[in-house]
């Protein structure tokens, strides 16, 4: 068995001094305070982003006027929507570009944006210029006759028709 | 009994007498009493005049001559915080009658155009005085790269500088907002779908769905989906308060390190190329000083007199101060010019329907706007945000001492910087030239992935262009500096360049015209 060593009583210099309590305690406040004013910042952060957002309704509902020829586009007025009706259905795409949220205007050819030159073809998808993405196809509903719900808060998969008897 | 003598002299004169006595010197004593250190006519009141006033103890007491030759600054910092001080008191102004309400944004805009007396003139001046603190702030930048100013110790101040830089451009974007018209509201709603715009890189990788910065970013810019009330109120806080304290603070620590860091760079044998003054400076160090005094953990150095020979300072009261009267009043002079020379525009009321065509922002993000039109990610931030790492870093990177404080000083001079000019020219013209003649991978291929496009368009064509050009260089006069001043100098013409085509060449539809006149009427 080996033999414990002597302790000296006296305290070398190498030792740790021990932290008064006063000190202790002093530090411990301290970081309570700050954490918890970490935290309360940490909470309104949350601040700038409110909880229901001021945008107003995404849907809304639409006519479509007996005279719409086969495969015209039709834009509700106020909407950034086109709704067109041809032989296979109803279907809506919507006006916002894709590249940096100008309003695109139907054109023969499909759609083209002003703001910055993209062009889209008329199902939606880039032809030329930034955009990255084709146009939002959007969920249509049919609520009777000529008029249609559309949602302009719901994507769909480009090319949903919604037929009509 | 009271212990104290009577004053002989109060007790002289009647009471009625003094009283008039001390209403006839009141002017004079009460400019005595402002000012302390008296009339600035000696050496040490003119000292004084400088250090014992709240607003001038940012500049030191005195000043070195090669600090007040025009050649060292064109004054172009003092105009810029002069053009500020414009915009603050304009901007008060205008807040009279301006109210951040989009029903009724537009219709006091209208107000202060055509009923409030003096409206359209003060705005016009606010608009000038922001278009001068931009090219000021970026002709300053220039100023202080090309003369290598930047240079130990005055690193923090560039990176203070630059913050300065990103402020401004902030406070002309959100002002941008605030008149409610279509331009306001389609540069506006194009900005903050370039904040947006990390959305090309986690939509095209399929993330977006769990990670979506820029969705994020958008919302927090705007408060809403779309630019509306929350919109145009966060604007004109950002506008009108948070921005101008955060730059007020920043240009404090800016102007004070100035001084802090021993004033404006000069070159080591600035004395020598000044010759001696033509008036006699007070003191002259005659002899190199016997003693320095080291003034440990107070100053850095020996000081106070620091090397040898005549110390070639004069007081800052008044010639350092007469200067920047002069650039202040030349800045003043310059807004009221333009402001009667040119209108600040307004357009039609804002249409959230019906984008103007074309949408143009601010003539100093154009060149962005064009970078944008290639891919909104890599236009809008990507390659800024990398100039701004770049520029943040030079002063690290780039730690020679040859040519401090000379116009193109350090290896390959004006020539070097020439010569970069020329490159930086011709490859974004070459560039842009292909772009606009041929157009870019979507029309070769449409069914091009959009990574490949987010990483190579235009825009990174040009600024990999620059990086290897500058690296070159770098290798060829075997120093850093020549490097740096090559990149500098073409990100400034590939900057001067893209603004250019953006303001002048882009018509509806992004599309190039040599003209507007030849704009199809829409």
């Amino acid at each position: 068995m080996s033999v414990p060593p002597v302790v000296s009583k006296t305290r070398s210099r190498l030792d740790a001094v021990p932290m008064p309590r006063r000190d202790f305690l002093g530090l411990a406040a301290a970081w309570s305070a700050g954490s918890a004013l970490f935290l309360a910042m940490l909470g309104m952060a949350r601040l700038p982003r409110a909880a229901v957002l001021p945008s107003p309704s995404k849907k809304f509902k639409v006519t479509l006027p007996e005279t719409l020829a086969l495969g015209a586009p039709f834009v509700p007025p106020g909407r950034a929507v086109v709704v067109v009706r041809d032989a296979q259905g109803v279907f809506a795409i919507s006006q916002v570009c894709t590249h940096l949220g100008c309003i695109v205007k139907p054109a023969e050819d499909g759609f083209h944006c002003p703001c910055h030159g993209s062009r889209f073809g008329p199902d939606g998808h880039v032809v030329r210029g930034p955009a990255p993405k084709p146009l939002e196809w959007l969920a249509v509903t049919h609520a009777g006759g000529n008029t249609f719900i559309i949602d302009e808060g719901t994507a769909v998969k480009a090319g949903t028709k919604i037929e009509i008897a | 009994m009271s212990t104290t003598p009577p004053i002989v002299e109060t007790a002289a004169a009647p009471a009625t007498r003094r009283f008039l006595d001390n209403l006839r010197h009141t002017p004079r004593e009460f400019l005595a009493s402002a000012v302390r250190s008296g009339r600035p006519q000696s050496d040490r009141s003119r000292s004084s005049f400088v250090f014992s006033s709240l607003f001038l103890h940012l500049h030191s007491v005195r000043v070195h001559r090669w600090s007040l030759r025009w050649r060292t600054t064109a004054g172009l910092g003092v105009i810029t915080a002069a053009a500020f001080v414009i915009t603050i008191i304009t901007g008060i102004l205008l807040m009279f009658y301006y109210k951040p309400y989009p029903d009724v944004a537009y219709l006091s805009m209208k107000d202060i155009h055509f009923v409030v007396p003096t409206g359209r003139f003060i705005r016009n001046l606010h608009r000038w005085a922001a278009n001068v603190m931009v090219v000021g702030v970026f002709l300053h930048m220039a100023r202080v790269f090309y003369t290598s100013a930047y240079r130990r110790p005055r690193e923090f101040n560039w990176i203070v500088g630059m913050g300065l830089l990103a402020v401004t451009l902030g406070m002309s974007f959100t002002g941008y907002l605030l008149p409610w018209d279509q331009l306001a509201f389609w540069a506006i709603t194009i900005g903050a779908n370039i904040a947006q715009s990390p959305r090309e890189v986690t939509d095209a990788l399929h993330l977006t769905a769990h990670f979506d910065p820029g969705g994020l970013q958008k919302l927090i810019l705007l408060g809403s989906e779309t630019v509306g009330e929350e919109a145009l109120i966060r604007f004109y806080l950002l506008h009108v308060m948070i921005l101008p304290l955060v730059l007020c603070a920043l240009l404090g620590v800016h102007m004070w390190r100035v001084r802090k860091d021993g004033g404006l760079a000069r070159p080591a044998d600035a004395d020598a190329r000044l010759g001696p003054p033509a008036h006699p400076v007070y003191p002259t160090f005659t002899e190199e000083p016997h003693k320095t005094y080291q003034l440990a953990a107070v100053v850095r150095g020996t000081s106070p007199a620091v090397g040898a020979g005549p110390e070639n300072t004069v007081p800052a009261m008044p010639h350092l101060f007469w200067a920047e009267l002069g650039a202040f009043m030349f800045t003043v002079a310059l807004c009221l010019v333009l402001s009667l020379w040119k209108d600040a525009p307004l357009k039609e009321l804002a249409n959230a329907a019906v984008p103007e065509n074309p949408a143009k922002a601010p003539w100093y993000f154009l060149g962005l706007q064009e970078l944008v039109a290639f891919s909104a990610f890599m236009g809008g931030m990507g390659i800024p945000m990398v100039v701004l790492l770049g520029l943040g870093l030079i002063p690290f990177l780039e730690r020679e001492t040859s040519g401090t404080g000379d116009w193109f000083g350090g290896p390959g001079g004006w020539r070097l910087v020439l010569r970069s000019a020329a490159f930086g020219l011709g490859s974004v013209l070459l560039v842009e030239t292909i772009a606009i003649h041929y157009g870019w991978i979507r029309q070769w291929w449409p069914a091009a992935p959009q990574l490949l496009i987010t990483c190579l368009n235009p825009g990174t064509v040009i600024a990999a262009a620059y990086a290897v050009y500058s690296l070159l260089l770098v290798k060829r006069y075997d120093s850093t500096r020549a490097g740096a001043a090559a990149l500098f100098t073409c990100f400034l013409c590939g900057y001067i360049v893209l603004t250019v085509i953006g303001v002048h060449f882009r018509g509806p539809n992004w599309d190039f015209y040599w003209s507007p006149s030849q704009w199809p009427v829409h």
